[in-house]
């Protein structure tokens, strides 16, 4: 026996302390490469519950509008605002945010645009209300409020 | 036995799989969006100015009036309502009426619900009472064709299955190119009442 165990001494274990390191790396490869959201919404979004939520099907249909008060009251004010990709529009503007959007659609599917509206439920209905006659003037009839599903009692 | 000779057991430390695995974890903890499609869906009226100026005069009976002020309180009917809940019953009632109760309406094709609601009303009142007005509509269409509220939505969010749609058509009454049963929801204009 004692034979097997004298030529046991020397260490096989692999190196494992530059493992975290390789971790990291990955990590931080990821958190720089992956796109986690295409727009910064830049408005308060506490969005309402309801019961009656149906869903969409086509997502690549769907733009979004975001109403609700801006996070950064200092610099934008604590007037609910509306908006759309990146920047706050007036909802004059709704009109020329929809055609950019439907030109990004198929010819065939640019009907069938789906507007959905995140908008929070402290903004006021008179906002929402300027969009949607905005709406039926672009022509972009679908009009989806995005709701949180509430339980049943 | 004598094969080993010379080796001793080449073991990987996997002690810091864990690790590896949280971090898996984390990272598709941070990226997953969960899917938000969800709401109510509504179709606009056309463009105001595309429309003709017609004064259609609707009978009194076949409107079913729902007033928000601007601190969100509710006026049904010309009564005020304090549980926004007891809507849906209400609605139910007055579409299904049939032309009995002379002050409802007279056939769920004429009955018009007509939501107004104040420049000030918040939009999670609004959509409240608007829940509580589809949630009326599918709870009928569903009991038409004999399914549940819930299995009625997803039958309405996927037409493409043509099982979906004879369905869907049966539901809503569609007789000739016009429905029997459709969802008549005016919301009108907000008002500047209120501040």
């Amino acid at each position: 026996m004692s034979k097997f165990k004298k030529k046991a001494n020397t260490k096989q274990d692999i190196p494992t302390s530059a493992l975290p390191d390789i971790i990291f790396m990955l990590l931080f490869f990821f958190m720089v490469t992956t796109v986690l959201r295409e727009v910064t919404i830049n408005v308060k979004q506490r969005i309402p519950d309801a019961t009656q939520l149906r869903k969409l099907q086509r997502k690549s249909l769907v733009s979004y509008l975001y109403i609700g008060e801006p996070k950064k009251t200092d610099q934008w004010g604590s007037e609910p605002r509306v908006q759309a990709n990146d920047v706050f529009i007036e909802p004059k503007d709704v009109i020329l945010w929809v055609t950019a959007e439907k030109d990004k659609l198929n010819e065939v599917e640019r009907d069938q645009i789906t507007i959905a509206m995140k908008v929070d439920r402290e903004a006021k209905r008179g906002l929402v209300a300027d969009c949607e006659l905005e709406l039926r003037k672009a022509n972009a009839r679908k009009l989806l409020y995005t709701t949180i599903q509430e339980l049943d009692e | 036995m004598a094969r080993n000779k010379g080796r001793s057991n080449p073991e990987i430390n996997s002690s810091s799989m864990a690790d590896i695995a949280f971090l898996l974890l984390i990272f598709f903890l941070v990226t997953t969006t969960i899917a938000n499609d969800r709401g109510l869906s509504l179709q606009l009226p056309p463009n105001p100015e595309d429309i003709e100026n017609i004064d259609i005069k609707i009978p009194e009976r076949n409107l079913f009036k729902i007033q928000v002020n601007s601190a969100d309180k509710l006026l049904v009917e010309g009564d005020p309502l304090e549980n926004v809940s007891e809507i849906r019953g209400m609605i139910k009632e007055f579409v299904m009426n049939n032309g009995r109760d002379p002050e409802s309406s007279d056939t769920p094709k004429e009955a018009i619900v007509s939501l107004k609601t104040d420049r000030g009303t918040s939009q999670e009142k609004f959509i409240e009472v608007l829940d509580q007005i589809q949630g009326a509509y599918y709870d009928m269409y569903a009991e038409r064709i004999g399914v549940t509220n819930k299995r009625w939505r997803d039958i309405a969010s996927d037409l493409t299955d043509p099982d979906n749609k004879r369905l869907y058509d049966e539901g809503r009454g569609l007789k000739d190119g016009s429905l029997e049963f459709p969802m008549n929801l005016s919301i009108a204009e907000p008002t500047k009442i209120g501040g």
